[in-house]
């Protein structure tokens, strides 16, 4: 079972956080700042894997990979194939290309919820959902061309609010 | 609509010129009036506001030719320093957007222009020190940027508008956030961001909720509370629209968990959603049920999602088969309804829902044998076949990860065979032909390939025995071992380490790889593969193993000698097949990383060369040469101290010389020589030069041609700072000059040291008797020096009391001297304390059994030996002649405590056997001040080492009896303390009677850690209240 996706800047901010199993806000933080500590402390050319037994509990590790300013994590235990979760992480970074066109931090940053809308299409209480990326694209682009028809309807109510700022 | 675009024409030229006129750049100046620029402000905003509705009319050919004008005007703005001007910054930014939103056209345009000259003018400013003088504006030119960048971005494959942005506020607040230089004040932006949510959320707003609810989601990934915003799902969650309920399911997801009651009322509204005419709607309820459902919501929403399992959009099904995993997680006796239905997902050809499937069968079997029985008998086949065809079928791109057709599918259907195949013969035998072709036929030279094999390997590994599969499976796994990629020689080596206690001889097979993986530059991987040689090593292979491993040790990395020291003298000792080998190997390590060798290590190196006696000779000539080229390894050099000090006429005689040995001339002066350079070495610490000082009083006996150089660089230490070389080079140098007829005999040789007394004592103090390396501290020194030296200390100690103790009848002789070293244990708290820091060693050499308490007048008489002890001379003298060879007439009485101690050389050795059996402690005094003594003694109970009974006494040296007497206790977090009522609580005076209280201390670290205590002793006297406060830490220490 996959227990979290994270995706967080070189700097320790988070970018994207999402746990499978429950954890309390703060022990999210805690977590976010130990795995960062981990990573930056990571040598290059070194493996992609780390074990993480004493931030989750027995056999836990993660798997991480760094693409321009992000670190992609993710953590999942031992019924799951180390190099397959590697492979799951190109897919889905593959994938935010193609919804972002050639993504980068910023629109992870003001897209967060659309980053969420991506993964959800991908895990599903920590579990593989789906692994062919175009068929990602395509579900969600369904659900932006629904989002924005409701949209439509309500452009002109929400200019007010806009100028009232 | 015609007028309205001439009028609106007409508005933005006449605004725009009249505001060029007044505001071209080169007019703009700092003392332009207040009002002035109020009025441009306004203009601006009246201007900018046409826009937008021009914008939102869609007239955005219209813009083209305005819009430049509006650029201009905003840049003139920018360039004024104030307020205004940081209005004017934002609106350039907002217009812009405004743009952007409705016309992708007039992006490429105006961010191009727009921003070249922000960025210009932003550096510009900056280098002009403007920035400080005009912060805010120049933050919105930066932003601005920052945000166009995104924005160009977006719309770039979005020209119509960006349906996610469903207000600019969201934005907003991220940019503000963004803009926080520190975190303070990124907690006032949220405070404000918060307040206003909960203002919002008061007044109930609608149409701001979702919104609200997406800010709060990036609120809670920074980590602020946001706990208010909770029932703000459920409303989303409860109303129409799609947008609505996207975001309320999502913050339920991540604000919310199963344990809130909320997720009561929640339940209900998802049920509406899974019977939603919109699939997307479902879709939506399904991925919240499967992130966060609880056991009460899985028992009502399970006929539901059963249904959806037949969905007619696969989408649907393969959310539904995720959730159903979820669902019987939390209630595994509902996993029976989902068998069938799970099943026949199998049949699926839709790729994703296939891959659901598999997983929701794997966990169905999981959580219900009845579910694994089921799968084994009428799927086994049919999941192979499924197999067979993803594994022949041909090149299908839209599953392709580099090149490999879905490997998860392919990794979701072996492990679904591991768990059928497993303890399950015949299901196993019907998958060995699918998985020999796998593993043949797989390619490995993407990781996606290799994710598959090693998968592969896996369910090979779990199945039945299949020898010849296995072979092929470990194989595969040495393949990956000469890989480039770290990651598979990572896994590789995971999977090796499970395979090795399945099969050895195949995992054997590989050895040289796995060492050449000992030498990997990725510090994760050396660690992984050496843990696994360590495993592989057997009596067979010790000797090549250890010679590549000892090999290696020259040329590692400094961090990984640690572990690599350690692991071979684990090898070494735990499979040495003779003991030349083994020391051998040790005296090979010792010169290479001898400051990484445990002090347990060395000491029973120790142990087995006393035990080795026709390699004494062998053994301290090869230190010696060992010493010659190499003397900076602080263990090396003290064992070469050791052995020279007991073998030292053997280094000089060449005595013992084996065959393949090449003889070497050492002369006796060159034996001391070494002794001399280990203890004026500079790094040389305390045990190192306590050790070369009793090697040293050795040699002098063995070489008497070097007595008066030896006798020589003894005294030099007589006036060294610290206290135990000092005492030790007094004591010796007395030894040396003034007791030559017993020397020789003080002298001797140490016994042979009993190995198995010392593994005994080693394994009961090591749980898992593997883990050598991190062993208890075992002090072998204790064994070694305790014969030699403690009666010496005893002796000298002696010399240095008066009458009281030597009149004490002989067989208390020697528990008297013990006891006058303890009692005035606490009269030197300080010296007590400096000596005990990092001496633990020491007191061991010194053997006397308890920290080396010395009170100050012994202290005092040892400095001036000479004029005072003439007493003890004298006892001495008449002691030692009539036992020149002790112990063998008959002594006179007064002789006999003499006597005792040199004989004591064989009990005293011994002792270690006796502390097992049953041992005894003398009495403590753990307290003691003007006016009160606490004597604490001490007992164990026989097979439970850890615990401690201890009889404390009081006793009241005042004149005044003491009343209300309350003695308390405490411990650190090791111990356990537990307190019986005490006798009574007076006490009489003048040490006519005493208190007694029993204390019973449980010591978790028996072994590593000495007891140690804080005491609290309060009384009255003539109803005057007295406390009493004090530390003992001069427990024995095996306590």
């Amino acid at each position: 079972m996959i227990r979290g996706v994270i995706v967080m800047n070189d700097r320790g901010k988070p970018r994207l956080v999402k746990f499978y199993e429950f954890q309390p806000a703060e022990k999210q933080q805690e977590l976010i700042r130990s795995i960062y500590r981990v990573l930056c402390s990571r040598a290059e050319n070194v493996s992609n894997f780390v074990k993480v037994d004493s931030l989750f509990g027995q056999d836990v590790r993660l798997v991480y990979k760094t693409f321009a300013t992000l670190y992609f994590v993710f953590i999942f235990d031992s019924s799951e194939n180390e190099l397959a979760m590697l492979d799951l992480m190109q897919v889905f970074v593959e994938t935010l290309d193609k919804v972002f066109s050639n993504v980068c931090e910023l629109d992870v940053v003001f897209n967060f919820n659309k980053v969420h809308t991506i993964l959800e299409e991908f895990i599903l209480g920590g579990q593989v959902l789906e692994t062919n990326s175009s068929e990602v694209v395509k579900t969600v682009e369904e659900i932006l061309k629904m989002e924005r028809a409701a949209n439509s309807i309500k452009v002109v109510p929400s200019i007010p609010g806009w100028q009232g700022r | 609509m015609g007028h309205f675009r001439k009028e609106y024409k007409r508005l933005v030229s006449e605004s725009v010129n009249a505001l060029e006129l007044r505001y071209r750049p080169e007019t703009m100046n700092k003392d332009t009036d207040k009002a002035t620029k109020v009025q441009n402000y306004k203009l601006m905003n009246k201007l900018q506001r046409m826009n937008q509705e021009a914008s939102l009319n869609c007239w955005s050919y219209h813009q083209n030719s305005e819009s430049s004008k509006a650029k201009n005007l905003a840049r003139s703005f920018v360039e004024l320093e104030d307020s205004t001007g940081s209005i004017a910054g934002r609106m350039i930014g907002d217009t812009i957007e405004m743009f952007l939103h409705r016309s992708a056209k007039r992006l490429v345009d105006i961010t191009s222009s727009v921003l070249t000259y922000n960025i210009g003018h932003y550096e510009k400013g900056t280098y002009a020190g403007f920035g400080q003088r005009s912060y805010p504006q120049l933050s919105y030119v930066k932003d601005g940027f920052l945000d166009l960048v995104e924005l160009s971005r977006s719309f770039k494959t979005d020209p119509i508008m960006n349906p996610f942005s469903s207000g600019t506020r969201l934005r907003d607040m991220i940019r503000a956030i963004r803009a926080c230089k520190t975190a303070a004040e990124e907690r006032a932006v949220v405070r404000k961001e918060c307040a206003a949510i909960r203002a919002a959320i008061s007044e109930n707003d609608q149409d701001y909720r979702h919104r609200n609810l997406a800010k709060l989601m990036f609120i809670h990934m920074l980590g602020y509370p946001t706990h208010f915003g909770q029932m703000e799902c459920l409303k989303l969650i409860a109303s129409p629209g799609f947008p609505e309920k996207r975001i309320g399911y999502l913050g339920l997801m991540l604000l919310l968990d199963e344990r809130q009651e909320v997720l009561m009322l929640v339940t209900n509204s998802i049920k509406q959603d899974l019977s939603h005419t919109n699939q997307y709607i479902v879709g939506l309820a399904l991925c919240a049920l499967g992130n966060i459902c609880s056991a009460e919501m899985a028992r009502d929403l399970a006929p539901e999602v059963e249904r959806l399992l037949q969905f007619r959009d696969p989408n649907i099904r393969k959310k539904a088969a995720l959730c159903s995993i979820r669902i019987i997680k939390k209630v595994p006796d509902l996993a029976e309804n989902f068998i069938t239905p799970a099943a026949s997902l199998l049949k699926e050809k839709h790729h994703g829902v296939l891959l659901t499937g598999v997983q929701l069968c794997t966990d169905l079997c999981k959580v219900s044998t009845e579910a694994l029985e089921y799968f084994r008998k009428k799927c086994t086949d049919g999941l192979v076949k499924v197999l067979k065809d993803v594994a022949n079928s041909p090149y299908a791109p839209e599953y392709d990860v580099s090149g490999i057709t879905d490997p998860f599918l392919h990794i979701r259907l072996l492990k679904l065979l591991r768990v059928l195949g497993q303890g399950d013969a015949d299901a196993s035998d019907s998958m060995n032909d699918i998985l020999a072709q796998v593993a043949t036929k797989t390619e490995s030279n993407k990781n996606a390939g290799n994710a598959i094999l090693y998968e592969c390997v896996s369910t090979i590994m779990t199945i039945e025995e299949n020898g010849g599969l296995r072979v092929l499976a470990v194989n595969i796994l040495g393949r990956f071992l000469s890989s480039r990629d770290n990651n598979i020689r990572y896994v590789a080596l995971n999977m090796l380490m499970k395979a090795i206690t399945l099969d050895s001889q195949a995992v054997q097979r590989h050895r040289a790889t796995i060492l050449e993986c000992v030498k990997d530059s990725d510090a994760s991987i050396r660690k992984r593969a050496l843990e696994l040689v360590y495993l592989l090593v057997n009596e067979s292979n010790v000797k090549s193993l250890t010679k590549e491993l000892i090999d290696y040790l020259e040329i590692s990395d400094p961090e990984f000698k640690g572990d690599l020291t350690a692991k071979i003298c684990s090898i070494v000792e735990k499979f040495s097949p003779e003991k030349i080998w083994y020391i051998d190997q040790m005296l090979k390590v010792l010169p290479q990383a001898g400051n990484y060798v445990k002090d347990e290590v060395w000491h029973a190196l120790i142990v087995v060369i006393t035990n080795a006696s026709d390699l004494h000779g062998y053994t301290v000539r090869s230190l010696y040469r060992a010493l010659q080229t190499e003397g900076e390894q602080e263990t090396l050099v003290r064992v070469a101290v050791w052995c020279i000090g007991e073998y030292g006429e053997m280094l000089v005689g060449n005595a013992g010389m084996l065959n393949q040995e090449d003889p070497i001339t050492v002369t006796e002066s060159d034996a001391v020589d070494v002794v001399e350079t280990a203890i004026r070495r500079h790094s040389s610490d305390l045990t190192t030069r306590s050790m070369c000082l009793i090697a040293l009083l050795k040699l002098s006996s063995r070489f008497p041609s070097c007595s008066q150089r030896i006798n020589d660089i003894v005294i030099h230490y007589k006036e060294s700072l610290v206290l135990e070389l000092q005492q030790r080079a007094i004591e010796f140098n007395s030894i040396i000059e003034k007791h030559q007829n017993i020397r020789s005999a003080l002298v001797e040789r140490m016994p042979v040291l009993d190995e198995a007394t010392y593994s005994g004592r080693r394994s009961g103090s090591v749980p898992a008797a593997v883990s050598t390396s991190q062993g208890a501290p075992l002090n072998l020194p204790n064994g070694v020096a305790k014969p030699t030296s403690a009666p010496l200390v005893d002796l000298l100690d002696l010399s240095s009391d008066d009458g009281p103790a030597l009149s004490s009848s002989g067989g208390d002789f020697l528990q008297d001297l013990l006891g006058v070293d303890l009692s005035p244990a606490s009269t030197q708290p300080g010296g007590n304390q400096a000596q005990k820091s990092g001496t633990d060693v020491l007191l061991d050499l010194l053997s006397i059994g308890t920290p080396p308490a010395q009170s100050s007048p012994s202290m005092a008489d040892m400095l001036s030996p000479v004029e005072d002890n003439k007493s003890s001379v004298d006892i001495l003298d008449k002691l030692g002649s009539p036992s020149g060879p002790p112990a063998q007439a008959s002594p006179p009485v007064g002789s006999s405590p003499m006597m005792d101690l040199l004989d004591g050389f064989g009990p005293i050795s011994s002792a270690p056997v006796a502390e097992n059996n049953g041992p005894t402690y003398p009495a403590l005094v753990a307290f003691e001040s003007s006016s009160l003594r606490v004597t604490f003694n001490f007992s164990k109970q026989p097979g439970n080492p850890q615990t401690t009974l201890v009889e404390a006494q009081f006793v009241n040296k005042s004149p005044n009896a003491y009343s209300n007497f309350i003695f308390q206790a405490a411990v650190p977090k090791f111990l356990q303390l537990h307190l019986d009522p005490a006798s009574s609580n007076t006490l009489p005076a003048s040490g006519n009677g005493s208190i007694t209280q029993k204390l019973r201390l449980t010591n978790s670290q028996h072994g590593k850690k000495s007891l140690v205590m804080r005491i609290r002793i309060g009384y009255k006297i003539n109803d005057k209240d007295v406390l009493e406060e004090g530390q003992v830490n001069n427990f024995p220490r095996d306590l």
